[in-house]
């Protein structure tokens, strides 16, 4: 799987846990705190959708990696291989 | 009693199978329109159901709406439209003095529904099971979303008092305000329960579930063909307030509060007694001081069970028989079942007739139960009447809980 692809599956999540943010034109190096209204309970969605649809596990100490989009990448895409 | 203990209504925000405000709800009530359809419920095919059409997303962000419930949407748009039309400038309320008091029969079934099928369509890994499961099904859930939508810092919870929890939503409200609890009480109650199959399981179960191949002919309290309850959802919330506050903003008053009752058969999980229900209404008549002649309205709960209804009927012949001038209605032929908001729901269909002296008619009597013939019953067309001035609206609920509201026309 692509970088990109797995760009894409994280942002399809992070609509569908916020869907009343617009996510076009994040930076990919910026927080994604900073720049979408998502608290604590979202990320809990993000990581337990991740579990649902792709079999992902990522493990509390590990949340920080999830920051950007492009720690997402870093993080997830050797997961998806 | 002076204004600091008389409690008034000022506000209401509905939202019912046939109409998302007051005045569609009335209109359709007094047309006869039903708001019932036929829907698809889990594992049990259709059924004639009342969902309602209201705009979830007015008053509520996508994402909260994801994170909460339906009960808690339905609370969330009631309320905010109570607020709105009470003409309240909620801005420079004292939040901290606002409480939140909902009637609900149930919460939190269609939830774990949900929870339990997803679990199935996971191979039954609880790692997938969700962490918002537990703030959806907490008991005080509905309101708490409304306080949370609003701001509200003050007290908020629900009373779970099965089919009376309309009613006694108000009640508590009454209450709380003349304590001096709060100074705004958002009241009333909230059901979600048509999105939950095991509701309908149950009354299909008991032999207690409606069907009809034409779905707005299933609900038909009093008629001798009734086979059952129609499952709805639906919510209706009132501002209340003491009457001082509502002239010191010169509000709209819709009616005045003036009595109620609550007690329990103590007999029968789910079956009626007669004589409980005559007490409820004796009770609340005399703490308002009125005799059974000065009630020109009677709302009964009627939900188009037999064993219900004919118990009903009796107790209200028993009471109302011998007053010439009390009309009698009932409203779920019209939205079905609303569980949690039917009495506050049923409160709000009737309280027009202040000013527009047209008593509803509870609808699809085809032919009546000869078991339920009452005198002023008012069958299948609205009547003209020459004044209203006092209504009193009946809501009970299984394990025998059973209560009576009375509401005056304040402008009377």
């Amino acid at each position: 799987m692509t970088n990109e692809e797995v760009k894409n599956i994280v942002v399809d999540i992070i609509v569908d846990v916020a869907p009343d943010e617009d996510v076009t034109g994040i930076s990919a190096d910026g927080n994604l705190r900073d720049q979408l209204d998502l608290d604590s309970m979202d990320f809990l969605d993000i990581v337990m959708e991740l579990r649902k649809r792709h079999k992902i596990e990522v493990p509390s100490e590990d949340y920080p990696r999830l920051a950007t989009l492009n720690s997402c990448v870093e993080y997830l895409a050797p997961k998806f291989s | 009693m002076n204004n600091e203990n008389r409690i008034v209504i000022t506000g209401i925000g509905l939202t019912a199978p046939n109409g998302n405000n007051l005045r569609e709800f009335r209109e359709n009530l007094i047309e006869g329109k039903s708001g019932i359809t036929l829907e698809e419920i889990r594992y049990m095919g259709k059924h004639p159901t009342g969902m309602c059409s209201f705009d979830e997303f007015k008053y509520q962000k996508k994402k909260t709406r994801r994170r909460g419930t339906r009960a808690g949407s339905v609370a969330i748009y009631c309320a905010n439209e109570a607020i709105v039309d009470s003409g309240i400038n909620f801005d420079s309320v004292d939040k901290s003095m606002v409480g939140v008091y909902l009637g609900i029969t149930e919460h939190g079934n269609v939830e774990t529904e949900e929870e339990i099928f997803q679990l199935h369509q996971n191979n039954l890994d609880t790692t997938l099971w969700s962490h918002h499961h537990n703030p959806r099904t907490v008991a005080n859930s509905p309101a708490g979303e409304v306080n949370l939508n609003l701001g509200i810092t003050g007290p908020h919870y629900t009373i779970g008092s099965a089919c009376a929890g309309g009613n006694m939503g108000l009640i508590q409200g009454v209450q709380q305000l003349t304590l001096g609890e709060v100074d705004l009480a958002i009241v009333g109650g909230v059901s979600e329960s048509a999105q939950t199959f095991g509701i309908f399981a149950a009354f299909n179960a008991q032999g207690a579930l409606a069907s009809h191949e034409d779905p707005i002919k299933a609900s038909r309290p009093l008629d001798v063909d009734r086979n059952g309850i129609v499952i709805s959802e639906g919510g209706c919330i009132y501002t209340l307030e003491r009457l001082s506050s509502a002239l010191e903003r010169g509000a709209k008053i819709y009616g005045e509060i003036i009595g109620y009752a609550v007690n329990t058969d103590a007999t029968d999980f789910v079956l009626p007694n007669t004589e409980r229900q005559m007490q409820c209404m004796h009770k609340a008549l005399d703490r308002s001081n009125l005799k059974v002649t000065d009630i020109d309205i009677v709302n009964m709960h009627a939900t188009g069970t037999k064993a219900g209804d004919i118990n009903e009927v009796a107790a209200v012949r028993e009471v109302f028989g011998s007053s010439k001038s009390t009309s009698v209605n009932f409203s779920k032929g019209h939205i079905g079942h609303c569980m949690g908001a039917a009495g506050a729901l049923e409160l709000a269909g009737n309280l027009p007739s202040f000013e527009d002296n047209i008593v509803h008619p509870g609808i699809n009597i085809d032919n009546l139960d000869p078991e339920c013939k009452l005198d002023n019953l008012v069958m299948n067309e609205a009547k003209k009447v020459e004044e209203v001035n006092y209504i009193l609206n009946n809501s009970f609920g299984m394990l025998g809980i059973n209560s009576s509201v009375i509401i005056k026309n304040y402008n009377k």
